[in-house]
């Protein structure tokens, strides 16, 4: 009798399995989800500071628009890139993933100088608690950044090796994933700092 | 299609089991020390987290010493804090401070976020959720070995020559944030710091790992509403964890660059020896701001785990089902949810606008109403349940008697009003102690008690276990209970000495029953220990499922090895409380019975479930025919 039951719901779809997606990328949303709460702590603390008085203002170096612009671009070819990848074309993958790189750098290159030409406008790190919010939010997201380029290089080496396909996306998608999350961030930080000055 | 898709997940698994076998032949250091594997992790967790309760244990019972007995000559303490007495024999009055403070830091993140949500959380999740483990071994290997390390650098700072962090376990600034300050808030505070930033590292990863096992790794059948409420805590606490301690991160970030960096986030228009600092347009109570936004929602990081343990404790011991399952969840994420907009209810006196402060306080007075609902749903489940009185099941029933006891002067504190009498008082003390305290506490002990035979494959002994409990039950309510009346006679929590108020005078004996309590709930705790380590190795051999529990963890072997169940995991079919069901031949149906065996005591609806689970049952037959 049983067997006869099993039979006949052998075609029968499969039940439905919990919902679930790659762990790895979920753990990823979840350190993102990290990230946003350290960073709306210190533009929170930030906005409650300002209030109070005794606030120096500054004006944000005009570097810090061109590196905006960068950073826009960064992403823009990464999502080229994954684009690419979708397609196993894995000869722009690496030159793709080589600019994202560049640009990358060539952002925090340009943050740096952006810090000097605050400097030289006498904001300082030690000092008015407007400058030194200023220094470490800007910072805090380079650092951040350095471990994006680190998972873009790693992303790189593993294109070199092929492990990088159409059938193979889940590392490329969570560095392009961090990547936008890092340039979202940032277009976040850059207006809310040209806001509350 | 399906059948495709079969055949991959076979395959996967195959491949699982042969990574498990091979784990398994491994050496000492994989298989104890860097294990991946999530039970021991938790094993280590729990190990390490006792061993901080009992450093924790023996700090306040020192400065209970103090206040109970300030003119007791104490030399006879010289080998263990040697230059800390007074020539007198008395405790440093520096020494003092950082006894209190370290207390607080190690009970509060040690033993009851790491220890309890550590343990707790990797030890059960994979196995009620149905899961080989979790989802990133090695993150949750990582996350301990971080806690390892911030251990370490904390225990460190007790040793050192000047003192560990003194400045209370809030390090408000400008205390902590200047080393001129005091001892205790030089090199003894930068270990603080740099222990915690390791600390927070490993629950965060903790937590990211907690919250993917739960979302992604369930296994068949297993929905949101099936789930043990153990791990519906477990999940919300995680989440709270992700969501604030980023926070504190920040806030001991911005108090690294105020101390090594010259900075002013916190300090302003201070002077030393008549000096002023170069610091101008800091804001300590920004720190505060910070802290607290975290420090509110920890309370709740260390209660939900006991609270979800209890839950399911206290429906196996009554042999009922949970009352309320549904308000039960809803209760807790509503509290999760509250917990991060009452943290000014910490900060009434620090100025703040009254009309913020009242605001404050209509949010701080609804978490009772979650509160409440939790309680009733506890005692409504014992009410008429064939309670067996478990060491495990005397500790979850005194957890309910503390959440209430403690609960009920929260509604006190929480008002804006009162605060301003009782703020900072012993009252405070007693009142965080029961409820966050000592309700974690027994949770925590409660979970040792009731899973001990599957982490250990032994039981621990029932009479020494009663025994433990009444005399820690009764030795807190006799530590605590006295506190509030210290409190509401206004004496200020973390005094040294209160001798030279006269008004202070009368609670002198009070102060010493209490201390006397304390010694005697610490010894207390000795028995436990003994207990525990006894039972790992002599205890009596336990089965596979002695609670007669519901859960997926019963129905794996005596001890599980790598990947839990050594066949296939369990599909489940059914909520994880039907205990009692009317017409069941046994008392309770595990979650893992198809309603298809049980038709003596299935209600209408759930002989419709009938036909869904013929499906499922076919697929697993077939999956046979593959091997």
């Amino acid at each position: 009798m049983e067997k006869s039951v099993i039979s006949e719901f052998k075609i029968v779809e499969e039940p439905k399995r919990p919902i679930s997606m790659n762990p790895k990328k979920f753990a990823m949303w979840l350190f993102m989800g990290s990230v946003i709460m350290l960073f709306a702590a210190f533009t929170s603390g930030y906005i409650v500071r300002r209030a109070e008085g005794n606030w120096v203002y500054f004006d944000l170096p005009f570097l810090f628009t061109i590196s905006t612009i960068v950073i826009i671009a960064s992403s823009l070819t990464m999502q080229f890139a994954y684009w690419a990848a979708k397609k196993d074309n894995l000869e722009s993958v690496k030159i793709l993933v080589t600019s994202t790189s560049v640009l990358g750098l060539a952002f925090l290159v340009l943050q740096f100088e952006g810090w000097k030409d605050l400097v030289s406008n006498q904001v300082y790190l030690v000092g008015n608690p407007s400058g030194s919010f200023l220094y470490i939010i800007t910072g805090l997201h380079g650092l951040h950044l350095i471990s994006a380029i680190v998972f873009l290089l790693i992303v790189l080496v593993a294109t070199y090796r092929y492990r990088v396909h159409s059938k193979n996306l889940v590392q490329m998608e969570m560095c392009l994933t961090y990547w936008h999350f890092l340039g979202g961030l940032w277009l976040y930080l850059f207006v809310f700092l040209l806001l509350y000055r | 299609m399906a059948t495709i898709d079969l055949h991959t997940h076979t395959s996967t698994e195959h491949h699982d089991d042969h990574g498990h076998d091979h784990a398994h032949h491994g050496n000492f250091w994989t298989n104890y020390v860097f294990c991946e594997d999530h039970k021991v992790i938790a094993k280590q967790f729990l190990i390490t987290g006792m061993a901080w309760a009992l450093i924790g244990g023996t700090l306040s019972v020192l400065f209970r010493l103090q206040l109970g007995f300030p003119n007791a000559d104490l030399s006879w303490l010289k080998p263990i804090l040697g230059g800390w007495l007074t020539p007198e024999g008395k405790i440093d009055p520096e020494f003092y401070l950082a006894l209190v403070t370290m207390h607080g830091t190690i009970m509060v993140f040690f033993v009851l976020t790491a220890g309890l949500s550590g343990t707790f959380s990797n030890f059960l999740i994979p196995l009620q959720i149905g899961a080989r483990d979790m989802a990133s071994g090695f993150m949750n290997m990582l996350s301990y070995w971080f806690f390892f390390i911030s251990s370490c650098i904390m225990f460190i700072s007790l040793f050192i020559s000047t003192g560990p962090a003194s400045g209370g376990w809030v390090i408000y600034p400008p205390l902590s944030a200047l080393p001129q300050a005091m001892q205790g808030s030089g090199l003894g505070m930068t270990l603080w710091l740099v222990a915690m930033v390791f600390f927070i590292v490993s629950s965060l990863l903790g937590s990211i790992n907690y919250i993917t096992t739960v979302i992604n790794m369930r296994t068949k059948g297993m929905s949101f509403t099936k789930l043990p409420l153990t791990i519906w805590a477990f999940f919300f606490t995680a989440i709270i964890g992700i969501l604030s301690f980023p926070v504190l991160f920040a806030a001991a970030l911005l108090l690294v660059f105020d101390r090594s960096f010259g900075t002013s986030f916190y300090l302003s228009d201070i002077y030393i020896g008549g000096e002023a600092l170069p610091n101008q347009g800091g804001s300590p109570i920004l720190f505060q701001h910070l802290f607290w936004f975290l420090g509110h929602p920890e309370v709740y990081i260390v209660l939900l785990p006991a609270l979800g343990i209890t839950s399911e404790i206290i429906a196996t011991n009554s042999r009922k089902p949970i009352f309320g399952y549904k308000a039960m969840v809803g209760s807790m994420l509503f509290i999760a949810i509250l917990s991060f907009v009452v943290w000014a209810h910490h900060m009434f006196v620090t100025g703040m606008n009254p009309f913020l402060g009242s605001i404050f306080t209509l949010l701080t007075l609804i978490i009772a109403v979650p509160s409440a609902v939790k309680i009733f749903n506890y005692v409504t489940t014992l009410w008429k349940g064939n309670i067996k009185f478990t060491a495990a099941m005397l500790f979850s029933i005194g957890l309910v008697s503390f959440f209430l006891t403690g609960g009920i002067t929260g509604i006190f504190l929480g008002n804006s009003a009162i605060d301003i009498q009782l703020h900072d008082t012993y009252f405070v003390v007693a009142h965080f102690h029961l409820v966050m305290g000592s309700a974690s506490f027994f949770g925590m002990v409660a979970g040792v008690y009731h899973w001990f035979p599957k982490m250990f494959g032994r039981m621990m002994n029932e009479k020494l276990g009663y025994v433990h409990f009444w005399f820690t039950f009764v030795g807190v309510y006799l530590v605590f209970f006295p506190m509030h009346y210290i409190g509401i006679a206004g004496f200020p929590r973390r005094y040294y000495s209160w001798t030279n108020f006269e008004t202070f005078s009368g609670f002198a004996d009070l102060n010493m029953l209490v201390s006397i309590a304390a010694i005697m709930t610490l010894a207390a705790q000795f028995l436990f220990l003994f207990n525990f380590i006894y039972s790992i190795f002599r205890g009596k051999q336990a089965s596979a499922n002695p609670w007669n529990s519901t859960t997926l963890e019963w129905t794996t072997p005596r001890l599980p090895g790598h990947g839990n169940w050594p066949g296939e995991i369990p599909t489940v079919y059914r909520w994880p409380y039907d205990y009692s069901k009317p017409g069941s031949k046994e008392d309770f149906i595990p979650q893992h019975i198809p309603y298809s065996e049980t038709p003596e005591s299935n209600l209408a609806h759930e002989n419709d479930l009938i036909k869904l689970e013929m499906s499922e049952d076919a697929m697993t037959v077939e999956k046979d025919h593959t091997h």
